[in-house]
């Protein structure tokens, strides 16, 4: 029964990984390719882990794959989140078919700090 | 089928492959933030290999090494993305 478990959590794990893999090669835009690494993959790196500790089944080991799980879960977005300020900055295209960049004439284009003043949104813009 | 049969025949494929993909990725970039990109999923998906051969080999003084990883992976991203940030503002 044990076994079982451990086989479906590490085959989600395996499989989360996988379709995140896909989608690093194939999504048309750094933006969208950067959404799909962090959340699936983290989904994929949990759930092994998850397999891990009920494999090994000890107090110790238990601990330390919470710690790392805890760890992933605290990090990949800050990580996310300072690569794409740095796509942004850097002048990084969005894709052709991307509707609204929210991002644009809101911020300080030599000390990129947000001024909020430069061009504020219309309503219909908000209303989206 | 045995525990450690499965990991090794079904699991370690499908992460191998996923290594494969993202490394074309890697390769193709076009610009230097995709490849960072590459590269932190490239780690996350060696944490995951670390993990099932650990279990294998029933060794768990192997997930010592993907705590490591863990750290190099988030450290190296934010560096890069700290760096770029400010070679944009320089020029």
């Amino acid at each position: 029964m044990n076994d079982i478990i451990i086989m479906v959590l590490s085959t989600l794990g395996a499989l989360y990984i996988l379709v995140a893999s896909v989608g690093v090669l194939r999504m048309p835009d750094f933006y969208l390719r950067l959404s799909v690494t962090v959340k699936a993959a983290t989904l994929g790196i949990g759930l092994t882990l998850a397999a891990a500790a009920l494999f090994f089944g000890e107090t110790a080991v238990t601990t330390k794959l919470v710690a790392i799980i805890l760890f992933l879960l605290i990090t990949a977005p800050v990580a996310a989140h300072m690569i794409g300020r740095a796509a942004y900055f850097t002048g990084t295209k969005l894709w052709k078919h991307t509707n609204f960049d929210e991002l644009k004439g809101q911020y300080n284009e030599e000390t990129h700090e947000l001024s909020g003043k430069a061009s504020s949104p219309s309503p219909e813009d908000k209303s989206n | 089928m045995s525990l450690v049969n499965y990991l090794q025949y079904v699991i370690l494929p499908i992460l191998s492959i996923s290594v494969i993909l993202v490394f074309i990725r890697f390769v193709k970039g076009p610009r230097i933030t995709d490849r960072v990109v590459a590269l932190d999923q490239l780690i996350t998906i060696a944490i995951a290999i670390i993990t099932a051969y650990a279990m294998m080999s029933k060794q768990h003084a192997f997930l010592d090494v993907a705590i490591i990883m863990a750290l190099i992976g988030f450290l190296g991203t934010v560096a890069f993305a700290y760096y770029l940030e400010k070679k944009e503002k320089n020029e």
